[in-house]
């Protein structure tokens, strides 16, 4: 193995986190990312945070994108962040996705979300995001 | 470079003792063909050779994953641990891939004897991804006794799993009738084991025929490949498969065969590492300030002669020390 061949892949998991069953987001997200030239890792539906970390850790990914309709967010986003604490995992990112209301987006960010991408956002914004490195744009 | 080598050492030590992170780390180092790979692997080496591999292949759609899932769980209350690999295309355009597999197999996330690894095919042929060999012995040195492997949905020709793995569990389903018939000069021929799955359906005692069928067209064979029904999603004749996989590694190693068949995927592994070599190698002669690269890169109409280039090439490497 050479160093020319050497390339750093970005590897992404994707989840809905708790009891909503709305995945057109999650797999428009992800749909978009893989077109971002990222290898998106889909977990599914109804997933715990510790079911998301756990995975996030054996599929070494950078960031976490989770999705939530059901207005649980405020409670399971922050324990996905504990947990990555817990784990000593907390170079994986995390961004978030859906019916999050803005006052809680920022509560998020300040608790160490990266993004919170609600409805309306743009393809390209997404892109632009991976492109930056999982940062903000 | 002292200082890598330390970091990568103790990465080896993590993942021996059963450090999960350590683990998935070293398989991203493999994927993402890092110098540092080769090292670690050749490190875990001497840990590796106990774990059983199995391979699960078969079209997409057959219910490779619903299959992985309900195995993990009969192996899984049999007291054994187990590692996933499963593999799935990537775009040849972006690089991009969604790997789905996972989903089927959600409940045995939080379970410590299961470990499951989504790989990106990242442009490699035959079903299987460049790193997957690197993937097993890793998984092997941490101690996993059984590892599933389960490919990309496959065609016809994408044999490679026969060449990694002691037991191929090809998996088929109902109604591919058809599909059978044209498909059994290529992928039937690496079956150890059959599935046919989805068995809900209906149709599956047909395909069975089918496929019995044309087995009894050749030769008689030392191991004759059992033909199981299942339902994976209704978790219908699944110990059965695993039975039958039992049942092979027992032929295997009462018969020799297991010691050949490593014997052979060692020399594969070898074979492999050293065309990749050989390719950087070609390249770099092609890429650099050779005479043969120069000829090559000025060359306007074309009528230069390939086999002759190429023996050049070879004498270059040759007068290099090869690399």
């Amino acid at each position: 193995m050479s160093a020319r061949d050497t390339q750093k892949q970005w590897r992404v998991l994707t989840a809905k986190v708790g009891l909503d069953g709305h995945d057109r987001g999650v797999k428009v997200v992800s749909r978009a990312l893989r077109d971002a030239g990222v290898e998106v890792i889909y977990a599914g539906l109804r997933q715990t945070p510790e079911m998301v970390v756990e995975a996030a850790i054996q599929e070494d990914v950078d960031a976490i994108g989770v999705s939530l309709h059901s207005g649980a967010h405020m409670t399971l986003i922050p324990r996905i962040l504990e947990l990555l604490k817990q784990r000593n995992a907390t170079d994986i990112v995390v961004f978030g996705g859906g019916i999050i209301p803005q006052d809680d987006a920022r509560e998020l960010k300040k608790m160490g979300v990266v993004e919170i991408f609600g409805p309306g956002t743009s393809l390209q914004s997404i892109i632009d995001f991976v492109n930056h490195g999982f940062k903000a744009a | 470079m002292g200082g890598t080598i330390r970091i990568e050492m103790s990465l080896a030590g993590a993942l021996l003792s059963g450090d999960v992170r350590a683990l998935a780390r070293a398989i991203s180092l493999a994927e993402d063909r890092d110098p540092q790979a080769s090292q670690l692997v050749a490190e875990v080496q001497p840990h590796t050779g106990n774990a059983y591999l199995v391979g699960l292949t078969g079209a997409p759609g057959t219910g490779k994953s619903t299959l992985a899932d309900a195995l993990v769980k009969v192996i899984r209350d049999r007291q054994q641990t187990v590692g996933v690999i499963a593999v799935d295309p990537s775009s040849p355009f972006t690089g991009g891939a969604v790997l789905g597999d996972r989903i089927r197999m959600s409940r045995h996330t939080l379970d410590k004897g299961v470990f499951i690894r989504s790989m990106g095919a990242r442009g490699h042929l035959g079903g299987l991804a460049a790193a997957t060999r690197e993937a097993i012995h890793l998984l092997d040195a941490y101690g996993r006794d059984v590892i599933l492997v389960e490919t990309v949905g496959v065609g016809q020709s994408e044999l490679e799993i026969s060449t990694i793995c002691d037991t191929v569990v090809l998996v088929l389903m109902p109604e591919s009738g058809d599909a059978v018939q044209s498909i059994k000069a290529g992928i039937l021929e690496i079956a150890d084991v059959f599935v046919i799955n989805k068995t809900d359906l209906g149709g599956a005692e047909k395909t069975r025929r089918l496929i019995q069928d044309a087995m009894g067209l050749g030769p008689k064979q030392a191991w004759r490949a059992p033909i199981v029904l299942a339902s994976a999603a209704k978790e219908e004749g699944i110990a059965q498969v695993w039975d039958a996989v039992r049942a092979h590694q027992a032929y295997l190693t009462e018969s020799g065969t297991l010691a050949t068949r490593r014997q052979q995927r060692l020399k594969q592994e070898v074979m492999a590492l050293v065309a990749d070599r050989a390719r950087e190698d070609a390249r770099r002669v092609l890429d650099g300030d050779t005479a043969v690269g120069r000829r090559v890169r000025e060359n306007q109409n074309g009528k230069l002669n390939p086999y002759a280039l190429a023996e050049e090439v070879l004498d270059q490497r040759a007068s290099q020390g090869g690399s």
